[in-house]
């Protein structure tokens, strides 16, 4: 990226740990969208029809722009040698901090939109309160990204639907899909202490009020599709703390692979 | 898009419409409302574009483009990205909406019709090729971000609708 994103001057009074706090805070949404886009991208050229690899690549070319925007902006706060591609590409697996759910394998296409469809839902909620952020910076992105997460929400809302109500096989691999990756939602709405911190200071979105709405809403979709909502009471955790499911390691070695190998190589 | 535009000097508007989207070259990006402001600061002229997609990778080579079309003016070029107020197809000027019927892009319609299009209620998208309303969605994310596909049924021709984006 040859062409930065114009940063609003940052009061030099801030102290750094309140600037590491951000950063943090700034990963817990960010990583989501670039592990995400990550895995979408994995389906570049083998997507089960012409049009929906291209939506599907499509969506993973929103999350990757909206990805660099936060890491340029944390490169900024970092400052030093720090780049969008150092953040991107250079740190160590603990230090993602992106939910389980995103990092899940595309099983089959039923578990490519059912992991859509249940970050989607999530990923609009959170953007619509960040707008509202003190943080500038924040709020400008979460403006510029409600845009184009609509149309990602419509799009995996719609293949729910198609899925769901459409033949006794792609009924029973999307409900599947679903209850599979059911233990990943509770995780969206943790806090970690640097969220908590960011929600004190009016910057960081409190998650945990946008849940009930969350389920509400997957639940009328999953019922306009014939799907059953699972009753599930177990869930997973960990990405938000950077413990991670064995699929991360994998995600990491093909996403840093160039970096990795030819340190400091540009395009 | 005439209050959009005051931030942009006049003297120069005539160098940035040399420049177009590289995905959509009858489009320059004046036209398309990417820029956001341009003034003369000593002898480098500054430049603030806006990405119509967070991901558009035409960003950089418009970047790119920008700098070079004043190099060969003579003059010395800064470009920088900002991303608030995010750009909307409000934006694109009427020019430009001719410029991409005239391509064969189908241009924008009010926000209403558009989620009507996509969803596939209405036929209210016009084929650039032969005007007929008789139109398809056959996907919602077309060959760049910022385009849905869709098939004339009268003149068979696939096409490229511009969607809206407020």
């Amino acid at each position: 990226m040859r062409f930065f994103i114009l940063i609003t001057h940052r009061s030099s009074l801030i102290t750094n740990k309140m600037n590491n706090n951000l950063i943090q805070y700034i990963f817990g949404i960010a990583d989501n969208c670039l592990i995400l886009g990550q895995r979408l991208g994995e389906l570049c050229g083998h997507g089960p029809s012409l049009e929906t690899d291209i939506a599907l690549t499509n969506i993973s070319l929103d999350l990757l722009g909206q990805t660099r925007s936060y890491y340029q902006y944390v490169a900024q706060l970092q400052g030093g040698d720090v780049t969008e591609d150092t953040v991107a590409f250079l740190r160590v697996e603990n230090q993602y901090l992106n939910t389980l759910l995103v990092e899940q394998p595309n099983t089959d296409f039923g578990y490519s939109i059912a992991r859509q469809f249940l970050f989607d839902v999530f990923h609009l909620l959170l953007l619509e309160e960040l707008q509202n952020s003190k943080d500038e910076n924040l709020s400008a992105i979460a403006k510029k990204s409600i845009k184009e997460v609509l149309y990602h929400k419509r799009f995996s809302s719609d293949w729910i639907k198609r899925l769901g109500d459409g033949t006794d096989e792609s009924h029973s691999r999307i409900q599947t899909a679903i209850n599979d990756l059911w233990i990943f939602t509770d995780e969206l709405f943790h806090q970690t202490d640097a969220d908590k911190a960011m929600v004190s200071q009016g910057i960081g979105v409190d998650v945990t009020l946008l849940k009930t709405k969350y389920y509400k809403e997957v639940s009328e979709i999953l019922e306009e599709a014939t799907l059953q909502t699972p009753q599930i009471e177990y869930f997973q955790k960990g990405g938000k703390q950077g413990i991670h499911s064995e699929h991360m390691g994998y995600i990491l070695t093909e996403l840093q692979y160039m970096q990795r190998t030819y340190p400091n190589m540009t395009w | 898009m005439t209050d959009e535009l005051l931030h942009i000097d006049q003297k120069i508007i005539e160098i940035l419409k040399t420049v177009s989207d590289p995905e959509i070259p009858v489009l320059s990006i004046v036209d398309m409302g990417v820029v956001r402001a341009a003034k003369m600061n000593d002898d480098v002229v500054e430049v603030q574009i806006t990405p119509t997609y967070s991901g558009c990778p035409a960003m950089d080579v418009i970047g790119d483009d920008i700098i070079s079309a004043f190099n060969q003016n003579g003059l010395k070029a800064k470009v920088e990205l900002v991303l608030s107020p995010a750009w909307t197809t409000d934006w694109i000027t009427a020019e430009g909406r001719k410029a991409l019927e005239k391509y064969g892009i189908a241009s924008p319609l009010s926000a209403d019709a558009d989620k009507e299009a996509l969803l596939g209620n209405k036929k209210v998208v016009k084929c650039p090729q032969c005007g007929s309303l008789n139109t398809k969605l056959v996907s919602q994310f077309g060959s760049t971000a910022c385009k849905a596909l869709f098939q004339c049924d009268d003149c068979l021709e696939p096409f490229d609708y511009f969607k809206c984006l407020k």
